[in-house]
């Protein structure tokens, strides 16, 4: 047994040599050749930028782009070891969550002085997405390249069998107290196993068909398809101000109603309890299943609940809340340059081609899976997801009523996410009550003054 | 010692040396090496991206007062013990019932067949199969009127849950371990105690495992600390929660490593872990005599 153990670690350690002296000659290390390196998440995305890559190429006939991608857990994962090796793309995809980090530690290309040399207007792009990419010192690293709200997708079919008319979700009201129409919509389209709809009497919480609302997580701290749209519309923001608040807010008396109404949906049997919720499928798996009439999702996934077999979807805009207007969450992504590329203006001419009209207007917004962040863009966007038979006005009437609130964005983000992943998963299964917010909120108030 | 055995001892040294080499090279390399890097690091404060400073025992003082730290511990160890539990006792029953009663390859290659299965998709699929509401094992459950259950969602049932999915996946090859172990029993103390009229149970009783004893030690050995190592089967289903429900050693250690850039006190925690398990696997190997076999 001894032996035969021996052997094969001896085995295992030739083979781990043999693989380590390959991983010399990885492909994705820069080359000094005129060819940048991009990384992306996205497969559905990845078609619009290898265009916009060989557009590019087409005017600028010296630099190549070459797209690689990964799946969203990996990419980061990857993305940090290839810092560490140094070799790192020379731009990729950046995240909001992620990029103050990368910042701080000195691996991201500041490019306020090409932004200011090169002109680029800064008010073409969605209000305030550009200043999402500028760090607390004042540095730029980035360009926005899209934008994405929250809207309700509903299962057209459960809406029609609830007795519900389609416009009757044009204008639903919301409050933290009774929940206004849109927790009487919830509870109509909420359906137990002997058929009883929730706002009927008899109807058996402990045994629901259909929820009337699905559930994707707690939300953490970030809570932006969760409960941001209901948390918005009371008039809170998650901290003083953003980006880089000094302290956060989630010991308002606003977000804690907010959080105990969200709650109630559960003991109503409105809404999925977090262990049902998290056991297995997610949350466009079950409403694909037929377990959820209604959803709260983001513009990026339009396209998959649209390619969902056997379920027909509508979108509707978030409920108008106690000051009288609707509320979402805005975020968007932008492209980064790795500090230790080969080829930095090579890397920045590419980044600013990224952030034109040339891409974002005359080829991103003709696919209809996002909304690139150039204002002229959004006309062309909603014209290709309608030739699709998507209306996307629900995303984009937060736009046009300028009732967009931007994501937060602060230092120590994954210490605070961590926590208060913490305490909204344990408010959500009634383990603590919303008052733990307050302890809660003083840990994450230290965590800022690091 | 006479001379001529110790010169015939110095002519095997380049033989030995060929034949060791490469496992101490590996050895050297992907073990020893990292082991002292790792503590070395863990005495640091260490992002990854800048350069480890050295901060003594900082990281061990916050390890002591981190109530995710004993959190993980605790649920790793629950983990260890439904799972080990679970398994040696299939183990061991499957092994008897392979070596009494059957030949046949196939079977012995069917009970080895979830081994096959790498452990992430054997997680993804009984997460999705488990799941409450379009899972088919909670439809089977409400056809035997049986509530649903949130098996990997609930507190109280995620940890069991991804014990005993690992238990299903491992069995198997447990029991072609221990099945090893029972070839090696001479057939003639089994014809013995027919001789004197034992029953089946007795038999295994007092002739299996004690002379099983050995096989049994190193196999524990082997499953426990391999169980202690639990990361793949969290990170793809319950990525720790609900709420810290599952955020097993490991994941911690992963967490804290490459979501929160602590790798200085990721280190600290791991250095923590390995001395708990060369503990666990020495207290092991003396409680179970395992260099001994009654057989000789």
């Amino acid at each position: 047994m001894t032996k035969a153990r021996r052997a094969l670690a001896a085995a295992a350690a030739l083979g781990l040599l043999t693989v380590g002296g390959c991983s010399g000659s990885d492909d994705s290390s820069k080359s000094a050749s005129g060819t940048i390196t991009y990384w992306l998440w996205d497969t559905f995305q990845q078609p619009q930028y290898q265009a916009c890559a060989d557009a590019f190429h087409a005017a600028n006939p010296q630099y190549k782009v070459k797209i690689t991608q990964y799946g969203w857990d990996d990419y980061w994962n990857t993305l940090t070891s290839a810092f560490v090796s140094g070799t790192a793309p020379d731009t990729f995809i950046s995240h909001l969550s992620y990029y103050p980090q990368y910042a701080a530690q000195s691996q991201l290309l500041d490019i306020t002085e090409q932004v200011k040399k090169d002109n680029v207007d800064l008010s073409q792009y969605q209000n305030g997405l550009a200043d999402l990419w500028v760090d607390q010192q004042g540095r730029r690293f980035g360009l926005p390249k899209d934008f994405d709200t929250v809207a309700l997708f509903y299962n057209t079919k459960k809406v029609e069998e609830a007795g519900v008319k389609t416009e009757d979700l044009q204008n639903l009201t919301w409050n933290p107290t009774d929940g206004g129409t849109y927790e009487r919509l919830i509870a109509r389209l909420t359906v137990d196993k002997n058929g009883k709809r929730g706002d009927e009497p008899g109807f058996d919480k402990t045994k629901v068909a259909t929820y009337g609302l699905g559930l994707n997580s707690s939300g953490g701290g970030f809570g932006q398809t969760e409960w941001s749209q209901y948390a918005f519309s009371t008039g809170w923001t998650h901290g003083d101000k953003t980006p880089w608040p000094t302290r956060f807010n989630y010991d308002d008396p606003r977000f804690k109603q907010t959080i105990a109404w969200f709650r109630s949906l559960v003991d109503r049997g409105y809404m999925p309890t977090l262990a049902i919720a998290s056991s297995g499928v997610n949350q466009m798996d079950a409403y694909g299943a037929g377990k959820y009439a209604m959803v709260t999702e983001g513009s990026w996934n339009t396209k998959s609940y649209w390619d969902l077999k056997g379920v027909k979807s509508g979108i509707a805009p978030t409920p108008i809340g106690p000051i009288g207007k609707r509320a979402s969450m805005i975020n968007g992504l932008a492209d980064n340059i790795y500090a230790g590329t080969k080829n930095p203006e090579g890397a920045w001419q590419w980044v600013k081609f990224l952030a034109s009209p040339a891409c974002q207007q005359d080829i991103v917004a003709k696919q209809g899976i996002v909304f690139p962040a150039m204002k002229t863009a959004t006309v062309e966007a909603e014209r290709a997801f309608a030739a699709k038979q998507i209306d996307v006005a629900p995303f984009t009437v937060h736009i046009k009523e300028n009732t967009t609130t931007l994501a937060p964005i602060a230092d120590h983000w994954a210490d605070i996410s961590a926590l208060m992943t913490e305490t909204m998963d344990s408010i959500l299964s009634g383990k603590s009550g919303v008052d733990s917010l307050d302890g809660a909120n003083r840990k994450v108030n230290e965590f800022l003054k690091k | 010692m006479s001379t001529a055995t110790r010169a015939r001892r110095y002519r095997d040294v380049p033989a030995a040396l060929i034949f060791v080499g490469p496992a101490a090279v590996g050895f050297l390399t992907f073990y020893l090496w990292p082991a002292i890097r790792g503590f070395y690091l863990s005495l640091t404060d260490f992002s990854l991206l800048s350069a480890p400073e050295f901060i003594g025992l900082e990281n061990y003082e916050r390890l002591i007062g981190d109530h995710l730290f004993w959190n993980a511990l605790l649920v790793t160890l629950e983990y260890v013990v439904i799972n080990i539990a679970v398994q040696t006792v299939f183990a061991v029953l499957l092994a008897v019932l392979m070596h009494r009663l059957t030949r046949s390859m196939t079977i012995r290659s069917i009970v080895l067949l979830p081994y096959l299965i790498a452990n992430v998709i054997a997680a993804l699929v009984w997460y999705s199969m488990l799941d409450y509401q379009t899972g088919v094992v909670n439809q089977l459950l409400e056809w035997l009127s049986v509530d649903r259950v949130a098996f990997f969602g609930e507190t109280t049932t995620a940890i069991p849950t991804i014990a005993l999915v690992n238990t299903w996946r491992h069995v198997g090859y447990t029991a072609l371990l221990v099945f090893a172990g029972l070839q090696a029993i001479p057939k003639q103390v089994y014809e013995a105690a027919a001789m004197d009229g034992a029953s089946e149970w007795k038999t295994f009783w007092r002739v299996t495992l004690p002379l099983l004893r050995p096989v049994m030690a190193l196999v524990l050995v082997l499953t426990v600390i391999g169980s202690f190592q639990v990361f793949d089967t969290v990170a793809v289903t319950t990525t720790g929660g609900p709420i810290n429900a599952t955020r097993v050693i490991y994941y911690y250690i992963f967490e804290q490593a490459f979501a929160r850039f602590d790798f200085g006190y990721a280190s600290a925690m791991s250095f923590a872990l390995f001395v708990i398990l060369a503990g666990v696997a020495y207290a092991q190997l003396r409680l179970t005599r395992a260099s001994q076999s009654d057989l000789s």
